[in-house]
Formats: structure tokens, C-alpha cells, sequence
């Protein structure tokens, strides 16, 4: 490992530990807001959609919305899946599936 | 009635449980982070080092591809910091049902704090029953993760390089359609289709943005609309209730 690979570490580190745990540390000294509170179970939907949508619809940095766009494809099935099966392994699988099929057999 | 030793074991084991689906949605991650890294000019000890030490999927990966485009120490951190700043909001909701833990436990509870053990968790400390061990379900989560998360780098790191291009394999299409099951589960009211929709047009509206900086502002824009939306509903069942 170069120095320059240990400090990169060590500052990603640093800063991915200190974020987490930020809030914990001062857990004791801190109250919430009743609105805040209640807006924390917005946070987990809203970021992972954030991140998702994006990567479905520009997979390789570049808009691709049609049905030649196998991580459109992947997406729509898994989002069927999703709401058909309530089952996050059977979620993962079918979209998988779809997305092998549709690139690979197709 | 159980020992408290014994509920204890019972948590851990039905954390590292609850948390299965989601070693196998890491599974692929690990494999391509590892495969990834091994072509970007990573040495082997530094791209384990980081799996071990920083422990945060998707901003290794971006970390990788930006030692791979030979940009500055100084800029990986900053993007770090961006990529994970969401873990603080995770740290928000969970932060209820962790306050009251000594520092051992908060620790090494933060460090292991990730996408897959706050979704799986969550749900753990939001049911309606009294165990007093949920935090042992945390770190059952927690350890069933780092250890999986560990393996499937290292793996991928010792195959990286006998498949040269994993990633024109597809691969990466594991981790939308992981979070897309994610996502489901919590879509049942109103508000949080409002929230879900929101968070997602905003997100393809500030693609232009630097560093990633579009996913936090378009979580924030979802966050508000969630809100707002459910004080509308919230305002509707009172006029229907006077």
C-alpha cells in the first residue's frame, strides 16, 4: 500500500465513521423536533429512490428510455415483482432474471 | 420466561436472518467492487483495507473509479463525505432506540451502519413489542454484513483479475433492482407515493449537479413533499372528524 492509498483510507475513514456517528455520540444531548421526527420515515424511500431511478434510467451516464434499455427492463419487472410477491429475494431474482433474458437470450 | 442471555442470542441470530435477502443483493456488489478494483490501479491491500475500514459499498465504488481516473486524494474524500452523508439521516432514525446504549455499543453500532442493516432494522425497532435486546438485532445485521461484505471483495479482488471486464457483464444491475425491493415495502400511504415520486423527478432534474450533490437535494425535495402531503391528509381526516 502506497502512502498516498493509506491517506486516502484513513480521510474516507474518518469521514464515513464520523458521519454515522455523529448523531450517536451526542445522542444524549440532543432532542428532535416533533415535524423532524416525523419526517425521518420519509428518509429511507426517498434516498434510495433518489439513487435508483437514475441508475435505471441512465445506466451508462446517458438518457435511455425505451424498452432496448435492459435496466428499464430489470426495473419494470422487479417493481412488478415487488408488489405482486412483497418479497425482497423474489424481488432481486426476478429482475435479475428479466435482465439476463432480456440481454443474453433475447 | 427466556434468560435475558438467551433472548440476546435470539435477536442476534433473527438480525443476521432478516438481513439474508440482503447478503445476497451485496453479493454481486462485493464481487464487482473486488473485480473492479483490482483493474483500477488500486494495490490489493488498499482495496481490502478500504472494504474493512470504510465499509460503505457505494462510495467504494465511486472512490475506485476515481483513483482509476487518477483524481486527488483530497476530492475522494470530499465525495465520500457527499456519497454518505445519507447515513446521517439514518443515524436521525435510529438515534430513538439507540440513545439510551452506552458508547461500546454506539460505536462499533455506527461503524457498522449501512444501507441493508437500517432498512432491516428499522422495521425490528418499529414493532410493537417489548424485547429489550432489538440493539442485539442491530449487531446480528451488522456482523452478518461486514463479514459477507469482506468475503465477496476478497473474492472478487482474487478473480478481478482473470475476468477482465465484469462490468460490461451487467452485473451492476444488482443494485437497482435491490433497491427497488426496498423501496416497495415502504410505499403504502399517500404521502409516501408523494414522497417516492418527488424524490425520483427531482433526482433526474439535478443529474448536472457535482458530486452526487443531486442525491441528497433530491431526498430532501422528497422528504418535504412527504410532509406536506401528509398534513393535507392529516388536515382532511380532522375536517371529516368535526
Amino acid at each position: 500500500m502506497t502512502a498516498n492509498e493509506g491517506w486516502m483510507i484513513a480521510g474516507m475513514m474518518a469521514v464515513t465513521f464520523g458521519i454515522r456517528y455523529f448523531l450517536f455520540a451526542l445522542a444524549d444531548r440532543i432532542r428532535m423536533a416533533p415535524w423532524i421526527e416525523g419526517s425521518l420515515k420519509f428518509i429511507p424511500p426517498a434516498v434510495l429512490t433518489a439513487i435508483t431511478l437514475p441508475a435505471v434510467l441512465l445506466p451508462k451516464g446517458d438518457w435511455q428510455v425505451s424498452f432496448s434499455n435492459p435496466y428499464l427492463v430489470a426495473a419494470i419487472a422487479a417493481t412488478a415483482a415487488g408488489i405482486l410477491t412483497r418479497n425482497l429475494l423474489a424481488t432481486i431474482a426476478i429482475g435479475l432474471a428479466a435482465f439476463f433474458a432480456y440481454r443474453f437470450v433475447l | 420466561m427466556n434468560r435475558p442471555e438467551s433472548v440476546q442470542k435470539q435477536e442476534f441470530l433473527s438480525g443476521a436472518r432478516g438481513t439474508f435477502p440482503l447478503l445476497l443483493g451485496a453479493l454481486p456488489f462485493g464481487l464487482i467492487y473486488g473485480a473492479v478494483a483490482a483493474t483500477s490501479g488500486l494495490s490489493m491491500a488498499a482495496a481490502m483495507a478500504m472494504s474493512a475500514l470504510v465499509f460503505a459499498g457505494s462510495a467504494q465504488f465511486i472512490a475506485v473509479g476515481l483513483v482509476a481516473a487518477h483524481t486527488p486524494v483530497a476530492i475522494i474524500v470530499l465525495t465520500t463525505f457527499i456519497v454518505n452523508l445519507r447515513h446521517m439521516l439514518y443515524s436521525a432514525t435510529l438515534l430513538p432506540y439507540l440513545k439510551n446504549l452506552p458508547q461500546k455499543w454506539r460505536i462499533p453500532l455506527a461503524f457498522w451502519l449501512t444501507d441493508e442493516t437500517f432498512a432491516v432494522t428499522v422495521h425490528r425497532f418499529q414493532k410493537n413489542d417489548s424485547s429489550a435486546g432489538k440493539h442485539w438485532y442491530q449487531l446480528g445485521s451488522s456482523i452478518a454484513m461486514y463479514l459477507n461484505w469482506q468475503f465477496w471483495c476478497f473474492l472478487g479482488l482474487v478473480l478481478g483479475n482473470r475476468i477482465p471486464d465484469a462490468q460490461s457483464w451487467g452485473l451492476d444491475v444488482a443494485m437497482p433492482v435491490t433497491f427497488i425491493g426496498m423501496i416497495i415495502p415502504f410505499v403504502k400511504t399517500f404521502p409516501m407515493v408523494v414522497c417516492v415520486l418527488t424524490a425520483g423527478a427531482a433526482a433526474l432534474l439535478t443529474l448536472a449537479m457535482p458530486y452526487k450533490l443531486g442525491i441528497v437535494v433530491s431526498a430532501i425535495a422528497g422528504i418535504a413533499a412527504g410532509l406536506m402531503a401528509q398534513r393535507i391528509v392529516n388536515a382532511r381526516k380532522g375536517a371529516l372528524q368535526r
